[in-house]
């Protein structure tokens, strides 16, 4: 069907009004610019708010302690509880489907309060109690030294992982922090590491925190086994929320709290937020699909003006072809592959030119640094080829019409119009 | 070649029904040159459609070279134009941004007729009408009697079994007229089989035979003495 032949004449055709050929591609041309773009700016919206979640590994949920609701065996409502290190162990035990469970302590930070030394200097900062694991669900990197391990837990070392800003705000200058000691509450602990927190949702307030083992920070500042709060991820296959509420029942039954006391145990689901904010930006991105199919659509719909035009114009050369011998599938085939040539060409150039924008929108990005909320706005392959799709389906629709009316007319009526 | 018998054939007009052909009865042999005659509106164009298989008869038979052309549709229709009739038009009807060689080459390019041998064939013919020269000039580069030269170099290019001429020399004066004429004769001597519609008794006489129309009917049917376009050019 695509012969040389065929294309000469399509070429011939095309090329022999240009400016109008132009101005018509170029209806077609805005209309997948505009896709393009939208699709790649909901993307860069996309990619903007869900870096503020940080990297956090967002099939999880943190877990805390609230006071009880209902009385239960004999308990008054109204009860205080606290977590206990058994907990964790059992939430693994029971729950194979869980890949991190973090249990979690906590000084300092929002509670405020000057409680770190060393030599004259001295400043506010978050201290948390953690498992080794913990840099799995929230990665930070470590510049120097290593972060905690299990030895660190099981002997209950004073040692402790500090972040940037503790090291601006404790050493001067071109100061080896590692094998130095600070003190934490009066008591001395060795920095054995540094790091800077990676792309987070709050590089400051992970910057101005200081890790230490769990085990030492309970028998250090008397919380024994208790758990502040904890952080559970699930393995990759499972939500952590359809797990929500086999912890629970777990939880609230070691715990003596009613079953139905639903405000006992606080959590904030990282997944379901993830997803919602997911659920958000596909709907967002159905609308770039929208507007920019009704913006690709007027240029279709222009292509398939100018066909119907260009037909009639020429419905004395059809009725002279058809007299020469043209099939009236050949006519109607022209028309259609020539509308298809057009669109897809112009097409091509509008998906280009809106590849060059986002080269541009992602240039200055990138030399002006991150702004709120827009990060590396883009768009995947499936969506060229999705774009292309469309482009081929309302190529061949713009033709249509104008195709039907080029054999329409008998071809004796066709050589008398003038 | 061409037998038709009873070709009646009627217009709708709004509520009134025109009928313009009333019965033809009409042979033509191999290698004959006719003219048909007749005053506008009697219907000698109609016929030449119908022979052209560019309309349908309402009734009666056509039987071109022993095919019996009825009930066609549009794409055999496309195909018998392609291989049995070679048009030429009053106002040659040639495509404008084709070069003349490119317009020649049209009926062979839906013959489906491969690129080269297309383009060799196409030029033999516009060396016969004696526009070797022009092949690549566009028909607006061209003079009258030019256009009608590559048009008929168009309608032989199929090598079809018959010509139809549709008032071939209508928009031409009266020197170019016999120039086309001349090149019409020649191919006639060919042996080609040529249908020549013409009002005009000078061109009339050039063929071989003259049919008459008139509201519809053949009126008269005569053989004349051919006159040579080339004596008066």
């Amino acid at each position: 069907m695509f012969s040389r032949d065929r294309w000469d004449e399509i070429l011939q055709a095309l090329t022999a009004n240009k400016f109008r050929t132009f101005l018509t591609a170029f209806g077609v041309f805005w209309g997948i610019t505009i896709l393009v773009l939208l699709l790649a700016l909901t993307n860069g919206l996309k990619n903007g708010v869900t870096s503020s979640f940080g990297n956090f590994a967002t099939n999880s949920m943190f877990m805390w302690t609230q006071g009880t609701s209902k009385e239960y065996k004999g308990l008054p409502k109204g009860r205080f509880f606290n977590f206990k290190l058994h907990d964790v162990a059992t939430l693994k035990r029971e729950i194979p489907q869980l890949k991190y469970v973090s249990p979690r302590l906590q000084l300092g930070g929002f509670q405020g309060a000057n409680n770190v030394t060393r030599g004259t200097k001295t400043g506010a900062y978050q201290v948390n109690g953690d498992y080794p694991e913990y840099i799995f669900q929230q990665p930070i990197d470590i510049l120097q030294g290593r972060f905690l391990s299990y030895s660190d837990i099981e002997a209950k070392r004073k040692i402790c992982v500090i972040g940037t800003d503790v090291i601006n705000g404790l050493y001067d200058k071109g100061e080896d922090p590692l094998g130095t000691y600070i003190k934490v509450n009066g008591v001395n602990f060795l920095v054995i590491g540094t790091f800077k927190a990676s792309n987070s949702r709050d590089q400051e307030e992970d910057a101005n925190t200081i890790f230490i083992p769990f085990t030492t920070f309970g028998q250090a500042f008397n919380s024994g086994d208790n758990v502040g709060w904890m952080a559970l991820t699930a393995e990759d296959e499972v939500s952590i929320t359809t797990l929500k509420p086999k912890i629970m029942e777990l939880l609230k039954a070691s715990h003596k709290i009613h079953p139905e006391d639903d405000r006992a145990i606080g959590n904030f689901d990282l997944s379901e937020a993830f997803g919602r904010v997911n659920g958000l930006f596909a709907i967002l991105s159905l609308v770039g699909y929208f507007v920019g199919a009704l913006v690709l659509m007027s240029g279709i719909i222009g292509i398939s003006n100018i066909m119907l035009i260009v037909v009639k114009e020429r419905t004395k050369e059809i009725g002279v072809r058809r007299a020469l011998g043209a099939t009236p599938w050949s006519i109607k085939s022209q028309v259609l592959q020539e509308s298809l040539l057009l669109t897809i060409i112009s097409g091509m150039v509008g998906i280009s030119f809106a590849a060059f924008v986002i080269f541009i929108m992602n240039y200055i990005l990138d030399s002006n640094g991150p702004v709120e909320n827009f990060a590396n706005p883009s768009v995947s392959m499936s969506v060229i080829f999705i774009a292309l799709f469309i482009l081929v389906v309302s190529g061949l629709l713009a033709g249509l019409i104008p195709a039907n009316s080029a054999t329409k007319m008998k071809p004796v009526d066709a050589l008398r119009t003038e | 070649m061409i037998e038709i018998k009873d070709l009646q054939k009627s217009y709708q007009m709004g509520s009134n029904s025109l009928h313009v052909l009333k019965g033809i009865n009409f042979n033509v042999k191999e290698g004959e040159l006719v003219s048909i005659m007749g005053s506008s509106g009697s219907g000698k164009s109609t016929l030449l459609n119908i022979i052209g298989m560019l309309d349908e008869a309402d009734q009666g038979s056509y039987t071109l070279d022993g095919v019996p052309i009825k009930n066609l549709n549009e794409k055999i229709a496309a195909n018998y134009r392609n291989k049995f009739l070679g048009f030429i038009f009053q106002s040659f009807n040639l495509i404008n941004y084709k070069t003349a060689l490119d317009n020649v080459a049209m009926p062979l390019y839906y013959q489906g007729v491969k690129r080269k041998e297309r383009a060799e064939k196409s030029m033999h013919y516009l060396e016969k009408v004696g526009l070797a020269d022009w092949s690549h000039h566009l028909p607006s580069e061209l003079s009258g009697g030019q256009k009608q030269r590559v048009a008929i170099a168009r309608a032989l290019a199929s090598d079809p079994k018959v010509l139809l001429a549709d008032e071939p020399t209508g928009a031409l004066d009266t020197k170019t007229s016999y120039e086309v004429m001349d090149l019409i004769q020649g191919i006639n001597d060919e042996g080609k089989t040529i249908l020549v519609v013409t009002h005009e008794d000078d061109i009339a006489q050039m063929t071989k035979r003259i049919v008459h129309l008139k509201d519809g009917l053949i009126i008269d049917d005569s053989k004349v003495e051919q006159v040579r376009a080339s004596v008066h050019v």
